[in-house]
């Protein structure tokens, strides 16, 4: 970081005048936590008794053999409670927030995961809890929305824009405006004005500091690459600065390439020639929109990567050359998540699958003695609406529509 | 230096100014064209011209919807400075351009600014740029001769006012209360210690802003501040009653 917040030329804070404050504010108890070593070993606690942590680093024979190249290994961050990294980024601000003495918690949230997580944590804390979520996403991801407000939470559709993740973020910093004084945005991934994305890494990258020892452990070296999926990017980040420092080690961000890249139905903004730079949402990245600088409509068959916008510190390692990236379609995810179901009895997430696409691609060109490491984003079991549908599956059809008759005679 | 001369001059004549706001192409030019018509006829001081962004997040639903159609409806920056040169050209009073900076960005800063300025815009207001971020926007606007238009929040400290006076020029856009626009706003004691703080903090001109509805909203201005700035109620009157009722509501406001 050069300026307060850049990354190269990435990032920084265009913040409304009426947040200035809230920023500052928020900007000093961060950086307190930050510099204060029992605020680590607090999180930390808090993680291996509440969220399963350390998460395994599972090898993946069967798949490994299958390809026939390196060997496989999946970081397991479905294993965190509620089905995601998202908890690591979620646990770690709401201890923020108690520092803090605020007693409400609103966020964004794309596929649900992140509205869950930050649900669960504020019904453990004992605050108060607004999501957004756009419209689309609520239609898509129901299981999460019942989950969350069965925590109490209230989910608020968004009805304007795209009706989806940045239209949810829009709409929580106008709740935030008029109630900075008791509420904290629980900002969920590593976009956003700083220090949010400083903020969100620093949480996460308890992913990357995991995997590191345990491939070493289980692989006796580093591994040759490592695959993360790409939204806003915050689990990519979490794995990532594991191995930033380690030049031997490609890291590869697998962005969502939709119904393929030519078709412009994607949310590809580093992967292909799509994206140019923009300031939107508070910060400057590589986004997603027309040559007068309004937003496109995204498209992915998986909620929690249909974003306009990417990190910037991706941005920024993007440009360095330091992360290479690549886009998987929705069709390669189904045929990856598949296989990943019938080899080794894992249901990634359809984020997640996405980085398993890639590493697919690749695994067959490294040898075997070599390691590659799938970050496993989430689960994908909360995606059996999705994922059923996008199967076409004849028994879960079947059985929607016997459900349907039932509450219907209700 | 030149906006904030005008203020001035028309302050020794009337006790308060308005200043309205639109967005450009909604709901369509023909009535952009009128409503300013209605608006200058009736005594409007100055005018706000809202270049739509799809990502208004200091905006309230009313203007949020208004940006989103506009652009659905494909307007484009390049029309919104082809309305604006037409605009100066016959009316007199100032006109600003109100939009966030991502429309300033893409079309180059510099850019924007030298064309703006040459269509006869005498001033901005981008509120999701702060002086910190907005070193080259600033220095080109005070080269160009534009008004780069600083924001008061309520949550500002008397500090970070005088912090913003320094890049200030035209006036200060003071918001009257947190949110986005388009709520009332309580004008309540705390608003009078907020707008003497606004005061102490610069010499320029306060114009004073969300919220603002009706006759006893701007009569309760005088005194504390130099402008009124009229949004929402105009683009919900439209709405409602069309560009023809705006006249004599603006008529009735002072």
């Amino acid at each position: 970081m050069n300026r307060q917040g850049y990354y190269g030329a990435w990032g920084g804070a265009f913040i409304p005048e009426v947040l200035y404050e809230t920023f500052r504010e928020l900007n000093i108890a961060f950086q307190a936590a930050k510099a204060d070593s029992s605020f680590w070993r607090e999180y930390i606690d808090l993680m291996q008794s509440y969220s399963c942590r350390p998460t395994p680093l599972t090898r993946a024979d069967n798949l490994s053999d299958h390809f026939g190249g390196a060997r496989i290994y999946i970081k397991r961050e479905d294993l965190n409670h509620t089905g995601a990294h998202k908890a690591n980024n979620v646990m770690g601000q709401g201890l923020l927030v108690k520092r803090m003495g605020k007693k409400r918690v609103i966020a964004e949230t794309g596929a649900g995961q992140h509205g869950v997580a930050t649900a669960t944590m504020a019904a453990k804390f004992g605050l108060e809890c607004t999501i957004y979520m756009g419209e689309e996403d609520v239609m898509r991801q129901r299981p999460n929305v019942f989950w969350m407000e069965k925590m109490g939470a209230t989910v608020i559709p968004v009805t304007s824009g795209s009706r989806t993740l940045k239209d949810a973020i829009n709409e929580a910093f106008r709740d935030w405006v008029s109630s900075m004084d008791g509420t904290h945005y629980v900002m969920g991934t590593v976009c956003g004005p700083h220090p949010f994305p400083e903020m969100v890494a620093w949480f996460q990258s308890i992913i990357g500091l995991e995997a590191r020892e345990q491939i070493l452990a289980a692989h006796g070296e580093l591994p040759a690459r490592v695959f993360a999926c790409v939204g806003g990017g915050s689990n990519a980040m979490g794995i990532f600065q594991g191995f930033l420092n380690d030049p031997s080690v490609e890291l590869i961000g697998v962005e969502a390439g939709g119904h393929g890249l030519a078709s412009g139905q994607h949310a590809a903004r580093l992967a292909g020639d799509d994206g140019s730079a923009g300031v939107a949402q508070g910060y400057k990245t590589m986004f997603l929109q027309n040559d007068d600088g309004q937003m496109r409509d995204t498209h992915s068959v998986a909620a929690g990567l249909d974003y306009v916008g990417v990190s910037p510190i991706l941005t920024d390692l993007w440009e360095k050359k330091r992360v290479r990236f690549a886009a998987a379609t929705d069709q390669e995810v189904m045929a990856a998540l598949e296989l990943t179901m019938k080899k080794e009895g894992i249901i990634p997430a359809l984020e997640s699958s996405h980085g398993f696409v890639q590493a697919f691609k690749e695994a067959g060109e490294l040898n075997k003695d070599q390691a590659i490491i799938i970050n496993m984003s989430g689960r994908g079991d909360k995606d059996i609406f999705t994922i059923a549908h996008a199967f076409n599956d004849p028994s879960w059809k079947q059985f929607i529509i016997n459900k349907g008759k039932e509450y219907a005679t209700d | 230096m030149q906006l904030t001369e005008y203020i001035r001059e028309a302050r020794t004549q009337k006790e308060i100014l308005l200043m309205t706001h639109l967005v450009l192409g909604y709901p369509d030019f023909t009535v952009n064209r009128e409503v300013i018509w209605q608006m200058v006829k009736n005594g409007v001081d100055l005018i706000e011209m809202q270049i739509p962004f799809s990502e208004p997040v200091a905006d309230g639903p009313m203007i949020l919807k208004a940006n989103q159609e506009s652009i659905d409806q494909g307007t484009t920056v390049r029309q919104c400075f082809d309305f604006a040169a037409e605009i100066t050209s016959q009316h007199q009073i100032p006109f600003l351009f109100m939009t966030y900076y991502n429309i300033l960005f893409k079309y180059g800063v510099e850019k924007f600014l030298n064309k703006a300025a040459k269509i006869g815009i005498q001033g901005l207001i981008v509120p999701d740029l702060p002086p910190e971020e907005g070193e080259e926007y600033l220095t080109l606007c005070k080269k160009i001769g534009l008004a780069p238009i600083m924001i008061y929040a309520p949550t500002s400290t008397e500090e970070r006012m005088r912090q913003l006076a320094d890049h200030a020029d035209g006036f200060i856009y003071c918001v009257a209360r947190r949110g986005v626009t388009g709520k009332k706003t309580d004008f309540s004691q705390d608003f009078s210690e907020y707008m003497a703080r606004c005061s102490r903090a610069t010499d320029l001109p306060l114009a004073v802003g969300f919220g603002i509805s009706n006759r006893e909203d701007v009569r309760f201005l005088v005194g504390k501040g130099d402008i009124a700035v009229i949004g929402t109620r105009t683009i919900q009157l439209v709405n409602e009653r069309g560009a023809a009722a705006v006249g004599p509501f603006i008529a009735g406001l002072r």
